[in-house]
Formats: structure tokens, sequence, C-alpha cells
């Protein structure tokens, strides 16, 4: 069990049976009064946000979640459909529950799949996946608009500014953790 | 050997924070207070129900130089200030660290209307010696330090911002809850803050008010919604103290509180302390706001965790 004087940021603990991370923390202590421990926490099944505020004194079941290495196979309708590296047991993930992981699924990537009560409910990526850019407009040789960023689609349909001189067909390489371009793969 | 880069983007602010500290210390000084210095570690603190004392041997850090420096007042000396470290265990957060660094001062003959006067007097001072004129920044807005300052009463700021009456709150144990949620973030936003007047039962060192028992001359100082000193009328007397002090370690203990004995040399001598007030100012949090700073922890060298 945890109790309130535990509670801080990345903590996953079990509400009304399911699995909560606090995303944002605070001791408070208005003078002379009791310690509330103020967090926002982040449902990890639905992604809803809630905000709630606990005394000392209050405990909280710690959340055991497992996390397995699967491979992605392909995605049909709202679900995206794994496969367990170990065991080759196949396993569907709701669209909600992946987020923006969504965003960086190619044949055959291998993420870490989060299990709460044998219940995939999310993915951990590679901090860094590449992609290969499947449309972006040519850089116009001599621009002087000043525009440092273009828009690129990759290979999985998202879009995101690349620099300039970044061609179609190229493999780049994007931080899961931002959703961002970090650089070109050369070769 | 290099500074590690933490420590040296914080060169700046310890250097106005030591200013700050000498500026309290001409501000007091040149009012004709004393300075002293009391012992950190303690056999007796002051039974409080929300403020745990970090063990220390068979002792105790103090929490605040409170006790102490009345048994100074009850001796004789009639202004005395102190900057001292102070300990209050499990209290971390944007606005706590468990050692802190605390000022506080008592004066004889005086009640909680004069450290008032005093507060805006100090403050501005700082304000002044830091060059900031009468406008201190607070994320993107100016508090204005012209005085009178707001005062407000407890009852009123329920009244007023918690969606409950003072009553209501206390009834319902939501006193500290709608305190942080409600009515904190709305105090000393357009000028400094005195919340006055809390209930009776929530100042346990201080002396209630002859025109309404049920409140006591207490306030609190808000700036930028930042609790920065907590003052009382004192209370002088012993017997009074005394049963004050047993009903809060009884409160300590069935909230699962570590016991202390009772300070019995402080209730012994209070009976020779003339009427005075006293206050204690939280200098990291001071520093904060003068800085603009997001969190206590950019004001201080080190906090627990770098340690």
């Amino acid at each position: 069990m945890y109790s309130a004087a535990d509670l801080r940021k990345g903590l996953k603990i079990i509400l009304d049976n399911e699995p909560y991370v606090v995303i944002a923390f605070d001791f408070t202590k208005p003078g002379k009064g009791q310690a509330l421990y103020r967090t926002k926490m982040r449902n990890m099944i639905n992604g809803t946000i809630i905000d709630r505020t606990y005394r000392s004194g209050e405990t909280f079941e710690p959340a055991q979640l497992e996390e397995r290495t699967m491979q992605f196979l392909y995605k049909e309708e709202h679900h995206y459909c794994f496969m367990d590296n170990q065991t080759y047991e196949q396993t569907a993930i709701s669209e909600e529950a992946m987020g923006d992981a969504k965003n960086y699924l190619i044949d055959n990537l291998q993420v870490d799949v989060l299990l709460f009560r044998e219940k995939a409910i999310g993915v951990d990526l590679p901090n860094f996946v590449n992609l290969r850019v499947v449309q972006t407009d040519p850089w116009a040789k001599g621009d002087t608009s000043g525009s440092d960023s273009k828009p690129a689609t990759v290979e999985t349909g998202y879009v995101l500014r690349v620099p300039p001189f970044i061609e179609e067909g190229e493999l780049i390489t994007i931080d899961t953790r931002t959703g961002e371009y970090s650089t070109r793969v050369k070769g | 050997m290099t500074l590690s880069w933490g420590l040296a983007r914080k060169r700046e602010t310890l250097a106005a924070r030591a200013r700050i500290i000498q500026e309290i210390r001409r501000f007091f000084i040149e009012g004709g207070y004393l300075e002293v210095e009391t012992p950190l570690r303690i056999p007796a603190p002051a039974p409080e129900t929300h403020i745990d004392a970090i063990p220390s041997g068979d002792w105790f850090l103090q929490t605040s130089p409170e006790l102490c420096m009345k048994r100074l007042l009850a001796a004789g000396c009639e202004s005395i200030f102190q900057i001292s470290h102070c300990w209050r265990e499990g209290e971390r957060g944007r606005l706590h660290l468990p050692e802190f660094t605390m000022l506080e001062w008592y004066r004889t003959g005086a009640d909680y209307r004069v450290l008032m006067a005093e507060c805006e007097a100090l403050i501005r001072s700082l304000a002044k010696a830091l060059q900031m004129g009468e406008r201190i920044a607070c994320r993107g807005n100016g508090i204005d330090l012209a005085p009178p300052w707001e005062r407000i009463t407890v009852r009123d700021a329920f009244a007023r911002y918690g969606g409950m009456t003072m009553e209501e709150a206390l009834t319902r144990d939501l006193f500290d809850q709608v305190m942080v949620a409600e009515i904190e973030p709305r105090l000393g936003v357009a000028k400094p803050t005195f919340i006055c007047d809390y209930p009776a039962e929530r100042g346990a060192l201080a002396r209630l008010r002859q025109d309404d028992p049920t409140v006591a001359e207490r306030f609190e100082l808000y700036i930028g919604g930042v609790e920065l000193a907590n003052a009382f009328s004192e209370l002088t007397d012993p017997a009074e103290q005394r049963a004050r002090f047993v009903h809060e370690a009884a409160l300590r203990g069935s909230l699962g509180g570590r016991s202390y004995p009772l300070p019995e040399k402080f209730l012994h001598e209070l009976a020779a302390m003339p009427p005075a007030a006293g206050i204690a100012l939280g200098v990291d949090r001071l520093v904060m706001v003068l800085l603009d700073a997001a969190a206590i922890d950019e004001v201080v060298a080190f906090t627990p965790e770098e340690l």
C-alpha cells in the first residue's frame, strides 16, 4: 500500500478498480492546517484526467502493470493487433488506448505493451523511430521567405514539421516523446 | 573542482537572497530590536496538531523558535528577532522544504495590528533595497505595495471566495481544503493581504478577541497567493495555554502523531510574560516572492533531493 506521503509524479495507483498515473502533484499545507496532497491523475485505460485531493493517512493500492515486448502486425477498424514475441499470442489494443503511439506504428515495429490485469491498455514506444516521408513540397531554392520548416506526411499518415531540405522518399528520425523531427537518416 | 551547472545558475539568486537577509537584519536593528539566537535542538516542541518535529537523539529539532523567544520576553527582553533554521517532518512541495529558514520577531506591549504595520514597513523596505520600487512582479502581474494592504477576516474570505460559511467549513471538516483550493489563490493578488481572526481552535498560542471569543487574534500574510507569515497577539495565560497544549497533544495522538513532553519551563515562565505580539515569516518564501521564483527550490542552495 502507498500512503498519501508517497504520492509523486509518475506513481501508478488503483482507483475504482482502474489504474491511474499521477501526472501533477503538489503538497500544500495552509497555515497551521493539515497537509493536503493535490493531484492530477490520468486514467491509464481511457485517458480521462481527474483532480483529487488527499489527506495524510489515506492509503492507495499500487497499480501492478506488466510490460511485454510485442510486435505490431496490422490495424483493423479501431483496433491495433500485436503479437507477443515469446508466446506468439495475439492481442488487440483499442485506438484510444494507443494514444499518440499510433502515429509511429509501422509493420513489425517492436513496442512494450502495458497490461493491467491481463488487458492491454497502452504501449511504450522506443524514444526514436525512423519513418519514411511520403509527401512534402519541394524546397524552392533561393526561397527567402525565412520559413525554416515545412509540413511533411510520413508513411503512417502522421504530419509533422520538417526542415526545408527534406525530400519525399527520405527516411527521418522522429522523437516519439515530443512528436517532433529529430534528424535525417543518411543513406 | 567546478560548480555544478544547477548551482552556477543559482549564483545570482543566492546573491539576492543574501542581500535580502542582510536588509532584514538592518531593518530590525535600526528599529531597536535585539537579535537573539536560541537552541535549534530542544526537548519539547509546542504540541501543534498538524506540525511534526523531527527527532534528534532524545530531543527534537525545533519547528519554530517560538517557545524560547517567549521565555526571553518573560525574562525582560522587549523587542527581539531571530533568523534561524526550522524543521518540519514530511513537508515538501512547491512552497515547502522540511528544513527552511524562519524569521521570527516578538514585541511586548503590542498586538497583532502593530505587526501588520511592521510587515508593511519591512517588505516595502526590502523592495526598496532591491530597487523594485512600490511594485513586485508576480507571474506577469504587478502587486502594489503601497500601504495600507488589504485586510480581510477569515469569516469574510469564506463568504466572498469559499462558497460556504466559515462555520459550515469547520463543521464539515473542509476548512483547510476550501482554504487551499478557493481562498489562498485569491489572497494578495492586487495588494498583499492580511487574512485575520482565525477560528479560536486554529490559534493554539493566540489570544482570543475580547469582543468575539469565537475567533483568535491571529493573521496570516499572503502575497501572490503565497502564505508568508503567521502572527498572533500572544496568549499569556499559563493555565489556558496548558489546557490548549493538552488538547492539541490529544488531537496529535488521535491522528497518530508522535507525542512530545509538555514544555514545562515555558508554561511556568509564561506567567511572567507581558502582553506581546509575535510573528513567524518564511524567509525562503519571502525571497521567492520578491524574486518572482516559481518554486522554493529555486531560492535555496540545495534541496534535500540534491544532497
